[in-house]
């Protein structure tokens, strides 16, 4: 069974949501940054999603550019972020996602990155600029290594297209919480979010997670009132740009813990 | 020698003569792996293997609106007609071929210019920015997010704005808002917001990332005018359609006022709009070779220039699979060109099909040559080029010094005086 399906199941069978930090491969420092991914793990995150930083990060809100840039101005690759996911792996059981821009893992080969992202142990693949219209070379690395290529819907999709979307979704749909790029939002979660969980439960069987502008342990809670997992990425970036080098391990599996404890006990929906 | 490119065979899935009097050739090709995808994957217009839609979620519906939008516009007579009296009263279109004499005799062949610089604003890009500007009114969309390098296409934008009622938001690299002062002035003066980018090399890319990014998060009430034959389908069709006037007029006026078509037609190439405007209407003539000029830079080394298609490959930028400048692992490089307005690692996909296929042939010409011949046409034929079209000019030299009394049309793109200002301290002692 691949990981990331076993996590969902666990947490299910636990009646709580299932957390996804999002870190940048290399970010805030390479050094260390092996050690930080599987802190984060150990300290409750169920899965984790490794960014492969890019130059030109559409999607992306401030703090995602910034980590990107930093990142890859310590020289991080697409080969370096396959051998962290093979560190990490070698020290935590919890499914690790890929996640990053097409022209990277295109430049590497399609087949060549699935391939030894399998070998690393890698549970899915999250390509963001390539949706359903030109997946193809993406499904079939998927199909060919059991890898799940994870699909995204939006609130400005429409009906025709979330259905499409929804039957090809694997490993667990990922729900864009509002039309925008990455980023934390203050406040509570966008009132866009809890809509678009409702249209895509009524097509599929796949969990559901809700990522964009989760920016604390109040937001991930309302999420898991009605979703199945929340992905947590520009907040966990911002605490660790925010913090000193030698404090940065505490600040951010604490957050991990105070994200995780939400998630034990969702907002009643409605 | 010139290598005499051949013919592709293009492939015409559509070939209905739209309201506006010319053929539409989006090319469509279903794509299915035979388990059953083709019915969820849709089909989307490419170029050969170029093209296509990668965008995320967020905009696919947003596409299909434009997309939608636009097929209806085309066939649409009403539309058609408000369009050719705007070019005609407001644009001030057909514009002239005018033949450069002192220029052919300097170089030995027969030099013809279409003249875009003569277009309101000053180069070609209003034909693009008014054609999208009735499109995005017709939408009922007010906001206009456009993206910008050298100021000609946020210029143009801030116009079509000003004329329709629209609000422009227009987004500019801060290096480009530097070198380019005078026309961030205008766009302000026409009533549009000029955003300064500092992300990333601050240049054209990053300002269509920032477009992007606005577009993602305002996708209800805006309309991303983009300016060139980039982006996700159905951009770089839409933009190749609404400056294809420029090779319509140039194919008649060749024929009635010179008595011949063109043995070359010659334009600079960035993201490739005035190129693809002039060359699609040529295209069709065999006989007819096209050449577009890339921006040489300072170098042949990775950041040095802006020549996508010379020193390129494949990969895909700002939604589209095209040729890109970029290092071996992906990550888009810096680009270098005199010309803000070249300064670009990516180019039209339709372009990369255009090479491919061998219809055109893409050479590049270095900053220091564009600039002489930026003086050259000033001081032979009294027009001062835009510095993007300098490259073309600079380029039919080559041409005709290999292909004597050979007839040469230059896309004469853009009018020079937005770039004296940057020019004066690399001039100034010379004159």
């Amino acid at each position: 069974m691949n990981a990331l399906d076993a996590a969902f199941t666990a947490a299910r069978r636990e009646g709580r949501g299932v957390l996804m930090p999002y870190l940048t491969a290399g970010y805030p420092a390479r050094e260390g940054f092996v050690d930080l991914a599987v802190a984060i793990l150990d300290a409750g995150g169920d899965a984790l999603e490794i960014g492969i930083p890019f130059s030109d990060p559409l999607l992306d809100g401030v703090s995602i550019q910034g980590s990107n840039q930093a990142a890859l101005e310590q020289g991080v690759t697409p080969a370096d972020c396959l051998a962290y996911a093979r560190a990490i792996h070698q020290r935590s059981n919890k499914p690790l996602l890929l996640m990053g821009a097409y022209n990277p893992i295109y430049a590497y080969g399609v087949a060549r990155f699935y391939r030894e992202a399998a070998e690393a142990g890698v549970s899915a693949l999250i390509v963001p600029d390539v949706p359903l219209e030109e997946q193809e070379d993406l499904a079939t690395g998927a199909a060919e290594t059991g890898l799940h290529l994870i699909q995204l819907v939006a609130p400005t999709s429409s009906d025709e297209r979330l259905a499409r979307v929804a039957a090809r979704a694997s490993g667990f749909l990922y729900c864009i919480s509002v039309a925008g790029v990455t980023g934390a939002r203050s406040g509570g979660v966008a009132e866009t979010a809890r809509p678009l969980v409702a249209r895509v439960r009524a097509l599929t069987e796949v969990p559901l997670a809700v990522g964009f502008g989760i920016a604390g342990p109040a937001q991930a809670q309302e999420v898991a009132g009605f979703a199945d997992g929340v992905i947590v990425a520009s907040r966990l970036v911002d605490l660790l740009r925010e913090t000193p080098a030698g404090d940065r391990m505490r600040v951010a599996t604490d957050f991990i813990r105070s994200l995780r404890d939400a998630l034990q006990h969702p907002a009643v929906a409605g | 020698m010139l290598t005499v490119p051949r013919a592709p065979e293009i492939v015409m899935h559509d070939g209905e003569r739209s309201a506006w009097g010319h053929l539409a050739e989006s090319v469509r090709m279903s794509h299915g792996n035979g388990d059953g995808m083709t019915e969820t994957m849709g089909s989307l217009a490419r170029f050969g293997p170029y093209g296509g839609q990668y965008a995320p979620e967020t905009l696919m519906s947003a596409l299909q609106e434009v997309e939608e939008a636009y097929e209806e516009a085309r066939r649409d007579a009403a539309f058609a007609r408000e369009l050719a009296e705007l070019q005609r009263h407001y644009v001030g279109r057909p514009t002239p071929i005018f033949h450069a004499r002192n220029l052919s005799r300097r170089l030995g062949a027969e030099i013809y210019l279409k003249r875009e610089d003569l277009a309101h604003t000053g180069a070609h890009k209003i034909n693009n920015a008014l054609g999208q500007g009735l499109l995005a009114r017709r939408m009922g969309k007010r906001r206009i997010i456009a993206e910008t390098g050298a100021g000609q296409h946020g210029v143009a934008t801030a116009t079509v704005c000003a004329m329709l009622g629209l609000d422009g938001v227009v987004y500019m690299g801060q290096v480009d808002i530097e070198r380019q002062e005078l026309n961030v002035f205008r766009m302000r003066l026409l009533g549009s917001e000029v955003h300064a980018v500092t992300a990333g090399t601050q240049t054209l890319k990053d300002a269509i990332n920032e477009a992007f990014r606005d577009w993602v998060g305002h996708v209800d009430d805006s309309f991303y005018l983009i300016g060139s034959v980039v982006g996700p389908h159905p951009y770089p069709t839409i933009v190749r359609d609404f400056q294809s006037v420029i090779g319509r007029e140039a194919v008649v006026q060749m024929e009635e006022e010179v008595g011949r078509l063109p043995d070359y037609v010659v334009a600079c190439v960035g993201g490739g709009s005035n190129a693809m405007g002039i060359f699609h209407p040529f295209a069709p003539h065999t006989s007819v070779k096209l050449v577009g000029v890339e921006a040489g830079g300072r170098g042949d080394a990775l950041g040095e220039h802006a020549a996508t298609l010379v020193h390129g490959v494949q990969g895909v930028l700002h939604g589209a699979r095209t040729y890109v400048l970029q290092d071996e692992h992906g990550q888009i490089a810096g680009t270098h060109s005199i010309s803000a307005g070249l300064d670009y690692p990516g180019v039209g996909p339709e372009h990369s099909w255009y090479k491919d296929s061998g219809r055109a042939s893409y050479v590049s010409i270095d900053d220091e040559e564009a600039l002489a011949a930026f003086r050259t046409l000033s001081e032979t034929e009294g027009i001062i080029p835009a510095l993007e079209s300098a490259h073309a000019v600079a380029y039919a030299a080559t041409i005709a010094r290999e292909n004597p009394g050979s007839t040469i049309l230059i896309n004469l793109s853009g009018r020079g005086d937005k770039d004296v200002a940057q020019v004066i301290p690399l001039l100034e002692g010379e004159l």
